[in-house]
């Protein structure tokens, strides 16, 4: 009989019942990001991510490309704003380049860049209600996603990967219809806005789910290295659109919103908002877009001549011939790194040139894998269901943190 | 007056006949009792069908979708088409899993939503057994659901489900206190756990209802329909499926047809619910009639009328689904402990207060003369 208190359990904060695995297939950790957790109960003890699932070596294969060849390799990272990542791709060779895209590529590409994020952070939205258990959040959301979709299609050819963008400029003009469809879908996009904060914004359980949940104190913000909506729904202004501003981003007026607790309520507003802001910045773009040339005066030496003139001029099959196979060669030795808001945050490029056509190294700092590292400090104390709630809040997408 | 269930009726009908012919009579009784059971098996699984359409179109509605429309008119028989593929699915049973619980699981669950439409008035004489603690017996094997759902949760021998089972335990035997006690406040006022004497003692006007007998009992209808939610596991309080945290919850490891019989034995006992609540709370198919002297036109205008409150809660059940976001688990175990019980438990007080101030009468609701 004396051997009960052998049976008894003894509760500490290090005992854990169960090891749950949460993914690498699993509905709510939006692609392969796999959590291991160790439970007591259901409260989360420790938890530990492990990522790597979707690494395709982008940055490996773009050391084996041209800088005009690499740019569809950046549509895979965030392919939910493939846009964006193109543009920052574009910015930062620019800067290597020593060239500026024209004042009406820089337009079209900030009003592009608008749309990629209306369109990332309405994919968040329908995910992340859609995770705590709204679920009619997600097509209202999918509804105005589709719209953006359907002008990027008529823009650039694609749905998805738009690759857009080119060194030194973009690709096409803009036409009047999409410019219209572009101002039409601003002027009525907050209305849209309405009708999810209707179903959630001010709901007794989503605001119980949200408040107090996975927060993340201004402090911790910047010593973990976040950036985007994370850090600005602790309460720190850090946009690098207002900070270092590229393309048309100096000339058009926004608002940084910013949180105050840093919990995933406040982070939910932060990114409401700036939904708002970016229907506003679209319609700037579209007031003030100037007349002129989309690609940079020196950008024919980034872009293959016309079919006709390689059949029929020698100094055009020339060209066609050297920038296929070894890229464009004025780039001066050295590094650049530039840094882009994208809606997940601040998405860096870093090259090493060594003058070749090519990038001796490209290293890509990627914001969902800096997020990604936060999560046992939202998660651990918490329960199954935070988890969930603190994944959607992160906003990641594997394929940007995997490269 | 004197009392009948249905199987008591038909046997009246037939056993001159049927003795007659050379048929023993525990034969008979058995066949009188079996035919019932099967009109309220079928009802059951007809009104889960068609419950599952409902929700098709209501959320598709909602969602600003289409929904289905493919299978017979507006799509209305893709339930069946939805059984037919189900049934045709190959039934997988995890190599690790306990093979005699996985597979008695899904029973479980179903039987309790039948077990609990034997005592629902559908309206007139249309009962199965009009047991005198018909309430109790509702209670009670509506409990049932958390052995089928734990058992299903173990057997799979999955971490997922059994997490859901886990939940479901907590949740079902939480939300049984304020179900039983909101219903204890009508019990107060009729004095009897029969389902069919509660109903008769109601009327066809809503001044009648229960609902309205007095404040508290307004009170206890809300508490004993979220309570309700709570413990057949409808959003926002799907916490055993959950299919964003726990993937599916005790279900994940099902499929064919017995994941099927799962979603019967939900939507079934959504239906039973509903009914339950109407029955209690809104009069049922209560039109003034006596329910078993009326002729049968009059009784189909009982069940009609039933069907006609049973439907918009049912209705009401999955427009909160597809509005609502989940709970957390604990956040719900708070409500229940921290406000729903205690909400109840002073509605019964203050009913049992009211009926001594009152003499037993409501608002508008007399007490009958002895």
């Amino acid at each position: 009989m004396g051997k009960i208190e052998e049976y008894t359990v003894k509760r500490d904060a290090d005992r854990t019942d169960l090891k749950l695995n949460m993914g690498p297939q699993h509905p709510a950790t939006h692609g392969v990001l796999r959590l291991e957790l160790d439970l007591d109960g259901e409260i989360i003890r420790k938890c530990t991510p492990h990522i790597g699932y979707l690494h395709r070596g982008t940055e490996k294969l773009g050391e084996d490309r041209t800088y005009i060849s690499a740019l569809p390799l950046t549509d895979r990272l965030d392919y939910i704003a493939s846009m964006n990542n193109n543009i920052g791709y574009c910015v930062a060779v620019e800067k290597l380049f020593g060239i500026e895209a024209p004042e009406r590529a820089k337009y079209i590409r900030t009003m592009c860049a608008e749309l990629g994020r209306i369109s990332s952070h309405l994919l968040w939205l329908a995910t992340h209600a859609l995770d705590i258990g709204a679920m009619t959040v997600f097509l209202y959301a999918f509804r105005e996603r589709a719209m953006i979709m359907e002008m990027f299609e008529k823009l650039t050819g694609a749905r998805l990967t738009v690759s857009y963008p080119r060194i030194g400029g973009v690709r096409n003009d803009v036409t009047q219809e999409f410019i219209d469809r572009a101002h039409a879908f601003a002027d009525e996009f907050p209305t849209h806005m309405e009708e999810y904060e209707t179903l959630i914004d001010q709901n007794r359980i989503w605001l119980k789910r949200t408040k107090g949940i996975g927060i993340i104190t201004a402090d911790e913000a910047i010593n973990w290295g976040l950036s985007g909506p994370m850090i600005r729904g602790s309460g720190i202004a850090y946009d690098i659109r207002k900070h270092e501003p590229y393309d048309a981003y100096k000339d058009v007026e926004f608002e940084v919103p910013i949180g105050t607790e840093g919990d995933v309520y406040d982070r939910y507003r932060v990114r409401m908002i700036e939904l708002r802001q970016s229907a506003l910045i679209i319609k700037q773009c579209v007031e003030k877009l100037p007349r002129g040339a989309i690609l940079d005066p020196n950008a024919p030496k980034f872009t293959l001549p016309p079919k006709e003139r390689v059949m029929t001029d020698m100094e055009s099959l020339i060209h066609q011939f050297v920038l296929i196979t070894k890229g464009p060669m004025t780039a001066q030795e050295g590094e650049v790194y530039v840094a882009t808001e994208l809606p997940k945050g601040e998405f860096g490029y870093y090259f090493v040139s060594d003058g070749s056509g090519k990038p001796y190294r490209m290293r890509l700092r990627a914001p969902s894998f800096v997020h990604a590292s936060v999560l046992p400090l939202m998660c651990e104390g918490g329960l199954i269901a935070d988890v969930i709630a603190n994944i959607g809040t992160l906003d990641i997408v594997l394929g940007e943190c995997d490269r | 007056m004197e009392q009948y269930s249905a199987a008591e009726k038909i046997y009246e009908l037939f056993s001159e006949k049927a003795l007659a012919l050379g048929i023993p009579e525990p034969v008979l009784v058995i066949a009188a009792y079996a035919i019932p059971c099967l009109v309220v098996i079928n009802l059951i699984q007809g009104a889960a069908g068609m419950l599952t359409y409902a929700e098709r179109k209501i959320s598709a509605d909602i969602q600003n979708r289409i929904g289905a429309n493919r299978v017979g008119p507006f799509g209305l028989i893709q339930f069946l088409a939805d059984g037919v593929k189900l049934f045709l699915k190959e039934d997988i049973i995890p190599d690790a899993a306990d093979r005699k619980l996985f597979k008695l699981a899904p029973y479980i669950v179903l039987s309790s939503t039948v077990l609990a439409a034997i005592v629902v008035p559908f309206g007139g004489s249309f009962i199965v057994a009009d047991l005198n603690i018909g309430l109790i017996f509702i209670i009670v094997v509506s409990s049932l659901l958390v052995v089928g759902f734990l058992m299903s949760g173990w057997a799979s021998n999955n971490k997922w489900a059994l997490l859901g089972g886990i939940r479901s335990a907590a949740q079902i035997i939480s939300y049984e206190i304020p179900t039983a006690l909101s219903l204890l406040c009508i019990v107060l006022i009729t004095g009897t756990f029969s389902l069919q004497e509660t109903v008769m003692s109601q009327g066809l006007w809503p001044w009648q209802w229960f609902i309205f007998h007095n404040p508290f009992s307004f009170v206890a209808f809300f508490i004993f329909f979220v309570s309700a939610l709570a413990e057949m596991n409808r959003t926002p309080f799907d916490f055993p499926e959950a299919e964003s945290e726990l993937v599916s919850g005790y279900n994940v490891e099902y499929s064919g047809m017995r994941f099927s019989i799962f979603f019967i034995a939900e939507y079934g006992s959504i239906f039973i619910i509903s009914g339950l609540a109407a029955a209690v709370f809104l009069g049922g198919g209560n039109i003034g009639l006596d329910p078993y002297e009326s002729p049968l036109h009059m009784q189909l205008l009982m069940v009609g009328v039933f069907f006609a409150k049973t439907v918009p809660l049912c209705l009401v059940i999955i427009w909160v689904r597809w509005s609502m976001p989940r709970l957390r688990i604990d956040q719900m175990l708070t409500m229940c402990w921290k406000y729903f019980i205690p909400i109840a438990f002073a509605c019964l007080v203050a009913t049992a207060i009211w009926l001594l101030v009152f003499n037993g009468n409501g608002i508008f609701w007399r007490m009958p003369a002895p």
